[in-house]
């Protein structure tokens, strides 16, 4: 039982700490519970879509189909939490300000959720459709031993739905003025984080096989694999042997959504009624 | 032409580079050395391995039991869940010799090491 609830833990922690993010970011706009719990929903059902499919998703691409579909999601999820960065610098303050909860701020307000949605969904199905594997086999196993276990997946699942709750009371508590700056950075640094792993899935798929030098190795400093150093792999990306590709690709990201912050950043006087994306 | 428009077609071009490099180096993939293991009642067989150093292993992973497994090594830096009664290939880079630990993440019982020489 204590096996499954850590197996199962593991894999749904990071999704936690996604969602309780962007529950942090999305804070004051109406109707984000429909969207994140919808995100939340259509990610845990291609979930069970993907496990029950995973024997003919590995065939795929010369049984590299997994490593592709990882990194395929992980690159939507970068392209989604940048826009939503690059979207707010524009709107954001303007929300943040008076419209926050005028009719027209919620409308705009709406393309930003879905982008979070997505966000949501793919953190769920990524780390869903492990957990829905390895319940699924133990729940066929046979023997006394797959209700226990089931009961220890299912703590497991709770806890994570716990992790979710802590992250998102924790920047709760940072104070609303700061709040928008924190959770900037934050984004940015978990599409940066994404990102170098995506780099990680393709290097395994034998996809991208330059730069892959290993740059330090500092896992007897911090391992990737302890609490801690799980935490920080989701929020900032950390991993104890990055490739010089997974650096380059970090640095990329946030140097290139700094860069779009700043040109989509609104002009003086705007009207922010009338502030429509140039594209 | 704006700047984000500009922004647009440099980053469109990076890409492009970006794919042709992936292809490149596709093409010059050094030959690797092929590990068959099978996955049977919750152990793996054989549950040591061999590879000479310097060169990309690549593990085909077997599992004959009904439910998913997960090949999963930190020194190896590899994790693919391979479905019941399916096939896994898993890419590892050239390694310098040593001792690496692999096991099911699904399992602890189930163990195995590869040794590089």
């Amino acid at each position: 039982m204590l096996a499954a609830l850590v197996i199962v833990f593991r894999e749904v922690f990071e999704a936690g700490l996604i969602v309780g993010i962007v529950l942090a970011v999305t804070g004051e706009v109406r109707h984000r519970n429909r969207w994140i719990g919808g995100g939340v929903l259509a990610g845990a059902l291609a979930a069970c879509l993907v496990a029950a499919f995973a024997g003919a998703l590995s065939e795929l691409f010369e049984g590299m189909g997994q490593e592709l579909f990882n990194a395929a999601i992980l690159v939507t999820a970068v392209v989604m939490l940048t826009w939503h960065n690059v979207w707010m610098a524009r709107h954001g303050r303007q929300m943040a300000g008076e419209l926050r909860a005028a009719g027209q701020a919620v409308a705009d307000g709406s393309k930003s959720l879905l982008a979070l949605a997505v966000v949501v969904g793919v953190a769920v199905l990524r780390e869903g459709s492990e957990v829905a594997l390895f319940l699924y086999g133990v729940a066929t196993s046979d023997g006394g031993s797959g209700v226990s276990f089931l009961a220890g997946g299912l703590i497991g699942l709770v806890m994570g739905g716990l992790v979710c709750l802590l992250t998102y009371r924790g920047l709760m508590r940072i104070p609303p003025r700061a709040l928008f700056a924190t959770t900037t950075t934050l984004i940015t640094l978990l599409a940066a984080g994404m990102a170098a792993q995506a780099v990680a899935f393709l290097a395994r798929a034998n996809w991208l096989t330059s730069l892959d030098r290993v740059m330090w190795d500092s896992s007897s400093l911090l391992s990737d694999r302890s609490l801690a150093g799980r935490t920080l792999h989701t929020l900032i990306g950390y991993t104890d042997q990055p490739t010089e590709m997974q650096l380059v690709v970090y640095i990329v990201v946030i140097v290139t959504t700094v860069v779009l912050m700043r040109l989509t950043a609104p002009g003086q006087g705007r009207r922010p009624g009338h502030a429509v994306p140039a594209e | 032409m704006s700047p984000s428009m500009n922004m647009v077609r440099n980053l469109s071009l990076a890409a492009i580079c970006a794919v042709a490099t992936v292809q490149a180096a596709f093409a010059i993939a050094q030959d690797a050395t092929e590990i068959q293991v099978t996955y049977s009642k919750g152990q793996f067989q054989p549950s040591e391995l061999r590879a000479p150093a310097d060169r990309p292993v690549v593990f085909r992973v077997k599992n004959l039991d009904p439910a998913a497994m997960e090949f999963e090594s930190d020194s190896l830096r590899v994790e693919k869940v391979v479905a019941g009664k399916a096939d896994g290939v898993v890419n590892v880079r050239a390694l310098k010799p040593g001792r690496y630990e692999f096991h099911d993440d699904f399992n602890d019982q189930a163990r195995g090491v590869l040794n590089v020489q």
